[in-house]
């Protein structure tokens, strides 16, 4: 189970994502990175089915940066949200829909900080905070815990690698 | 891009089984050929799961599930340990199975699942890595070769392939090593271990593995880790197959059947009591 959060304040977004790659019960990576820089100020935390949340991610991730080379300016955090949504709708009624859960987080200089979510069935939503998973994960005493997060943090200035997050031993 | 329009060919190649494959003629009826879709030359991907269907010549097709492949990064390189027996249900087929795949003289591939499946889609992995470099004059890193292979499983996830792989090599970038399977999942670590016996091989080797080993002392972790798999796995057995990639390409390191090490190390440790 993956777990995804998200959080926007006054003038920034903080975003967090568990770091397990897990194939069944084994876990093959603790230090997975699930977010995917799609451009100076916009990421996108993917979680889901093995296999597609690369696949879906990587392909938004390259055609959001497309349309700078094409354009020469890049896309704002909500046209690359809706964008995404846009694709997960196509395919969800195709014989290949994407298992993803998704949040974009984003600084716009006009518009300010901007967090999205959305969900597999293709479900878009501009909120103040939001999360994937079973947050219940964060605490010690859950039987499966996840040992540590990736913390990156969104302002004006661009995207910070916060400290990786360890939980807190006893 | 290049690597786009590899792919692009891959998935036309076994999609479109075209009367006119063959490569001359216009059209399907000018050709005079005649092949149709039940050709031998179909490449329809067929079921694993349906030996009960009415197609009566089904076969159940033999996964190598039951097996223990480890493969881990040191200084030196990427040790890579295999065992080599196939099971059909509780019946041992084979005690003699070559479980790594030689894709080319620097990359390795390991094989666990389908045994066709890896060896097929890692013959093609090696294709595709030999035209990478005609094109590119250069050899292909070991990033580029997983997500090759990665993308050409990805297009028929679902459909019943069944391969756990490791695909193990030695670039610019030093030891390289990614898990690859026929889920979609590419990841890149220092220490896999895939297969029915992983979890005894993990317990092995997360208690000894170190970066700064000495060659002999990774081959004698990776062999022991195989044995002690072997030792309490059932579907695990026969020799442990040891592989080095170093920065000249591969070497095969050993083989050794897991009877005579068992002899080997119980032996020495009760000269050491």
């Amino acid at each position: 189970m993956e777990y995804l959060i998200g959080i926007q304040g006054p003038d920034f977004v903080l975003v967090a994502a568990d770091n397990v790659a897990a194939s069944s019960i084994i876990q093959m990576k603790h230090d997975y990175d699930k977010m995917f820089k799609l451009s100076e100020k916009i990421l996108l935390l993917c979680v889901g089915e093995a296999g597609d949340t690369v696949q879906f991610a990587e392909y938004i991730q390259k055609n959001v940066q497309l349309y700078k080379m094409r354009n020469g300016y890049e896309l704002s955090p909500a046209a690359a949200a809706n964008f995404t949504r846009k694709n997960l709708a196509d395919y969800l009624r195709s014989r290949t829909p994407y298992h993803v859960n998704l949040l974009l987080a984003g600084y716009d200089e006009a518009d300010g900080p901007g967090l999205y979510y959305m969900d597999y069935l293709s479900a878009l939503a501009k909120a103040p905070f939001a999360a994937h998973g079973y947050g219940a994960f964060l605490t010690l005493r859950f039987i499966l815990n996840l040992p540590s997060f990736t913390v990156r943090l969104i302002d004006k200035d661009g995207i910070h690698d916060m400290e990786r997050l360890p939980l807190a031993s006893k | 891009m290049a690597l786009s329009s590899v792919l692009r060919g891959e998935s036309a190649e076994f999609y479109n089984n075209q009367p006119f494959a063959f490569g001359c003629g216009s059209g399907p009826s000018s050709v005079g050929y005649g092949s149709t879709a039940g050709d031998s030359l179909s490449f329809q991907v067929k079921s694993a799961f349906g030996p009960e269907e009415d197609d009566g010549s089904e076969k159940k097709i033999e996964f190598l599930h039951g097996t223990t492949t480890l493969a881990f990064k040191f200084q030196h390189g990427v040790i890579v340990a295999v065992d080599s027996r196939a099971t059909a249900g509780s019946y041992i087929a084979s005690q003699t199975v070559k479980k790594v795949i030689e894709i080319n003289p620097y990359l390795l591939g390991t094989m666990a699942g389908g045994a066709a499946d890896c060896s097929f889609w890692e013959r093609l992995l090696a294709r595709q890595c030999r035209i990478y470099e005609l094109r590119n004059k250069e050899r292909i890193s070991v990033a580029a070769a997983s997500k090759l292979l990665a993308n050409m499983v990805y297009q028929y996830k679902g459909m019943g392939l069944s391969m756990g792989t490791m695909v193990c090599g030695w670039d610019k970038r030093g030891p390289g090593l990614y898990y690859v399977d026929s889920e979609g999942n590419r990841v890149c670590g220092d220490l896999f271990a895939v297969g029915s016996g992983s979890m005894y091989a993990y317990g092995v080797m997360d208690s000894g593995l170190r970066h700064d080993l000495t060659v002999e002392e990774a081959c004698d972790l990776g062999r022991r880790a195989i044995y002690h798999a072997t030792y309490r796995d059932a579907y695990s057995g026969g020799q442990v197959n040891l592989y080095r990639v170093h920065s000249e390409g591969w070497e095969r390191v050993s083989e050794d059947n897991v009877l005579l090490l068992h002899e080997r190390l119980s032996d020495s440790e009760r000269a050491a009591e």
